[in-house]
């Protein structure tokens, strides 16, 4: 590979972690030393430096480059340090392992693409092991490998790798993670960093260290989602309002209609403001901005943008959250606290207390439940003194996490799980407390739909209507997919195949549909449907219900539909074992305006797909994304 | 450097409809991190103030605050003038100065050099870094009572700078309490401080050597010429005249020195006297205040 393809290859930061004295400066030490990263005379100098003080060189001591650190053997605060293998740059993450630094690990952590958690074979799973792989959910991290160190102290026994892996393997199941790999090691001989040591351990035939690394993936961008554009500041260097922040999802362009929350004014955006930058009409998720707004409008640092009619931030003041607290002093229900999220900034206080857990056993932790001291994890609902805006964490990273800052320095953090939404009914939502169609749909992002599709068995509905549902739920789109064959197994599996019976089996599918479509879902049936009549009553339903009906009518000859015959049904009907099979002993009445006919035989199955899609979206306007493509 | 225009544009990237997959480069990646620091330092703080050594790192971050600021730098500019300069880094100082139309402050440690006639001919590279460099520094800290200083330090420079963060503390004595660093992540940092502290806000903490040589190739930001090789010698890491000293080097161009440190394994920093005057000087150095 060349110099510059190395360099431009986005860098994977790795996080170290685990409990106190299982290894992990050792590891790290190991790796740099193997990779041949450290700097001329680095190792010789430490060498002699060992010798000097009358101890013997150790791999730790490459990392350890502070006196307190050689003093106490211990990692002190948080190191980064570059290294690259073959295939790309890295930047290693040391994250001390005793007890009463763990803001340093969070500190290094939060910001890791993945994580190695080492564990001593002849030790096992640690009160740390496990924390550690708490902190680590919390903060979000999924790419894992487990390192098995000191594999030479068990005599590089495959029981004693697998007993750890057993133990461990359960912990991470019950916390919600999995670990890619595990693999033992001697990070003291070098066994399974860099160097295959299937000598001494022919049993394992999996990656060393350096291979797993290799194989994982840096963090994605989040262009695709729905836009969060968080104002952190505005500059008026001259008569202009400029607005800078960060695009923490989706793009930006100069057109677009912002919607800054909370507040919910609106305007457009009227340009980039860069300096020396690229001449684009557009910025992507990850890029520092500046924008001004074709109206002056009162914007301030906080405030969060998304797109006019789209999918936009929750606003609340009651949260709840999972938090942690790193605070040197204790935290009581009721004490008054900063939270930040993202470039907002509000007083707030932790109103109650749900749950405090045990991270290293997962527990119930025992005891007063109105505080939390130093290392506490616990689920608990926080009041912010005004509204904020916020994502839970698992629609955004970005805007579903925390910080809690006490006596001026950060003392916690925490993912939002969501508004703790009867009080918010209770405490602010006046007297209607009704959910009205315009405010589903401003927080889906689009209007909720029923796309009929009609046809000849073997025509293709479900193949469509399957591929549009995948699609439309890949945009972000909210949609669901009522197959004919599996409501009869179900809803309708009373019914028959009588003209009466179809008719009913259509009556209560366009009411299923309608129902979805009400709370803003695009429902997609695959009906045969083959009576005027019976599809009418279903666009009546729908029309009842206020939702837009769009009738698909898949037109696809019969011949070509018997030939592809995908069940066989068109066999079993001409040999007269299916009886009033529609198209051979019972009639199809073709739609005599559908909204769109679709003809498969003319055209590929994506040709078909993008042309539904852009049926459906030209339908419904105020929808999230202007420009779907396909 | 070929200087026939300043800067040129970013990578250009595809359309947004074909973004799927884009993911912003390496380099694109670090000045967005660092104009997002820069920009929250300057929202956070009523005073910084942004020394610069004219350095290499120092012009790029000068470079990334005019980027920051939509081509404004809207606060001064600081050098500590140690009065052993390398004359063509004053030449440069005083172009710059005209050419990016900064506030500069040039700053003296008077009472030292020329009360007590601390000098490199009389005293060690230790004490006269801490007293005309860490010294001086908090004059102007006093004078001016600036509570936030844009640094240019980098992680991989030395390891005292590695465990570093990105807005990190110093006390009202100017020190680094490195033992008991606040936590920092999700891009939330320390801005609130007492009177008389301030803030290193250190905004290409996590830029390396190499990243600030194509950084400077592909945006076509000067620096003075020292760094290149003349007469098979080049400075690569610049200091005060008598403690600072070229390394064996024919890299007579950026692609050059970037060929250079692919390859080489000695220490950016190995040059200056400094650092390495006794064991752990860097570590007492930084804890007393120097960069």
């Amino acid at each position: 590979m060349s110099v510059v393809e190395m360099s431009e290859a986005p860098k994977l930061r790795i996080v170290v972690v685990g409990h106190v004295d299982h290894g992990k400066s050792t590891l790290i030490g190991r790796i740099f030393y193997d990779t041949d990263s450290l700097p001329e005379g680095k190792v010789e100098a430490i060498k002699k430096a060992s010798a000097l003080e009358g101890m013997e060189f150790e791999y730790a001591f490459l990392l350890d480059a502070l006196l307190e650190e050689q003093a106490q053997n211990i990692t002190i605060d948080t190191t980064q340090i570059p290294f690259r293998t073959e295939k790309r740059g890295y930047v290693l993450i040391d994250a001390p392992g005793h007890r009463e630094f763990l803001k340093n690990m969070v500190t290094g952590a939060a910001s890791a693409d993945a994580a190695i958690l080492l564990v001593a074979a002849n030790e096992g799973v640690r009160e740390q092991s496990r924390r550690h792989s708490y902190l680590l959910r919390l903060l979000g991290l999924r790419q894992i490998v487990v390192a098995v160190n000191k594999m030479d102290l068990v005599d590089y026994s495959e029981a004693a790798f697998e007993a750890v892996k057993t133990e461990y393997t359960d912990f991470l199941t019950q916390i919600g993670l999995t670990a890619q790999q595990f693999i033992p090691i001697s990070a003291r001989e070098g066994d399974n960093i860099a160097r295959q040591a299937s000598d001494k351990m022919p049993w394992y035939d999996g990656p060393t260290i350096l291979q797993r690394l290799d194989q994982f993936a840096p963090a994605a961008l989040v262009t695709h989602q729905p836009l969060r554009f968080p104002v952190q500041d505005i500059f008026r260097f001259d008569a202009r309002r400029i607005i800078a922040g960060r695009v923490e999802s989706g793009t930006l362009r100069i057109g677009d209609r912002l919607r800054f929350s909370p507040g919910g004014r609106e305007s457009r955006v009227a340009s980039f403001e860069r300096w020396q930058g690229p001449a684009r009409d557009y910025a992507l998720a990850g890029e520092s901005v500046a924008i001004t707004l074709e109206e002056q409008l009162f914007v301030e640092r906080g405030q969060i943008a998304s797109l006019s009619g789209a999918s936009m931030p929750t606003v609340a003041h009651r949260l709840r959250v999972n938090l942690f607290w790193m605070g040197p002093e204790t935290v009581k229900v009721g004490d008054k606290l900063r939270l930040r999220l993202a470039t907002q900034e509000v007083g707030c206080r932790i109103a109650t207390i749900e749950r405090r857990i045990d991270a290293s056993t997962l527990a119930d932790a025992d005891g007063d439940t109105t505080e939390l001291a130093r290392h506490d994890v616990a689920e608990a609902i926080i009041e912010t003194d005004k509204p904020i805006a916020f994502d839970t964490h698992d629609i955004s990273e970005a805007l579903g996490r925390f910080v809690l800052v006490l006596n001026r320095r950060v003392a916690g953090g925490g993912i939002l799980t969501g508004a703790d939404i009867l009080a918010e009914d209770r405490n602010i939502v006046p007297a209607d407390s009704r959910v009205s169609r315009q405010e589903r749909e401003r927080r889906n992002g689009h209007k909720g739909a029923v796309v009929w599709l009609t046809g000849l068995s073997g025509s293709g509905k479900s193949t469509l209507a399957s591929a549009v549902n995948r699609t439309l739920f890949d945009h972000g789109i909210s949609a669901t997919f009522l197959d004919g064959d599996n409501l009869r197994h179900g809803l309708n599996a009373d019914l028959g195949f009588s003209q009466e019976d179809r008719s009913e089996n259509i009556r209560r599918a366009a009411h299923v549909a309608a129902l979805f479509a009400e709370s803003g879902v695009i429902a997609l049936t695959a009906f045969i449907s083959p009576y005027r009549n019976d599809r009418q009553n279903a666009r009546a339903i729908a029309l009842q219900a206020d939702v837009p009906f769009i009738e698909i009518f898949v037109d696809t000859p019969l011949e070509v539909c018997e030939s592809r015959d995908p069940k066989g049904l068109y066999k079993k009907a001409r040999a007269g074992e299916i009886p009033q099979f529609t198209g051979i002993d019972a009639p199809y009445e073709t739609p005599e305006a559908p909204e769109v006919t679709i003809r498969t035989a003319e055209q590929s199955q994506e040709e078909s797909v993008a042309t539904l899609v852009q049926e459906i979206r030209e339908r419904l306007s105020n929808s999230r994304y202007e420009d779907w493509s396909v | 450097m070929n200087g026939n225009s300043l800067g040129k544009p970013q990578t250009d990237m595809e359309t947004p409809d074909d973004a799927a997959d884009v993911a912003l480069s390496h380099l694109d990646s670090l000045e967005n991190q660092s104009i997002y620091i820069l920009r929250e330092a300057y929202h956070a703080f009523s005073n910084l103030c942004m020394p610069w050594s004219m350095g290499k790192d120092s012009n790029v971050l000068l470079w990334l605050a005019k980027k920051a600021f939509c081509g404004h730098i809207p606060f001064p500019v600081l050098h500590i003038d140690t009065t052993y300069e390398f004359p063509e880094m004053l030449e440069f100082r005083d172009w710059a100065t005209r050419e990016y139309n900064l506030d500069l402050i040039v700053k003296i440690n008077e009472e030292a050099r020329y009360g007590r006639g601390v000098s490199y001919e009389t005293h060690d590279p230790v004490t006269v870094t801490h007293e005309l460099k860490s010294v001086a520094l908090q004059q102007v800290l006093a004078e001016r009572k600036f509570d936030a200083l844009i640094t240019g330090i980098r992680r991989d420079e030395d390891s005292t700078r590695a465990k570093e963060r990105y807005f990190s503390p110093r006390s009202a004595q100017y020190e680094w309490d490195y033992r008991d660093q606040p936590p920092e992540f999700w891009g939330q940092f320390t801005t609130d401080i007492l009177p008389g502290e301030h803030i290193r806000v250190q905004a290409i903490l996590d830029w390396t050597e190499v990243d600030i040589w194509r950084y400077i190739q592909r945006e076509n930001i000067p620096i003075p010429q020292m760094y290149f090789a003349r007469n098979g010698k080049r400075f690569r890491s610049l200091g005060c005249m008598p403690i600072t000293h070229p390394v064996d080097s024919d890299a007579a161009t950026i692609d050059d020195i970037i060929a250079e440190l692919e390859t080489t394994r000695v220490p950016e920093r190995a040059g200056r006297a400094q650092d390495h005057h006794e064991r752990n000087a860097m570590q007492k150095l930084r804890a007393k205040g120097f960069m």
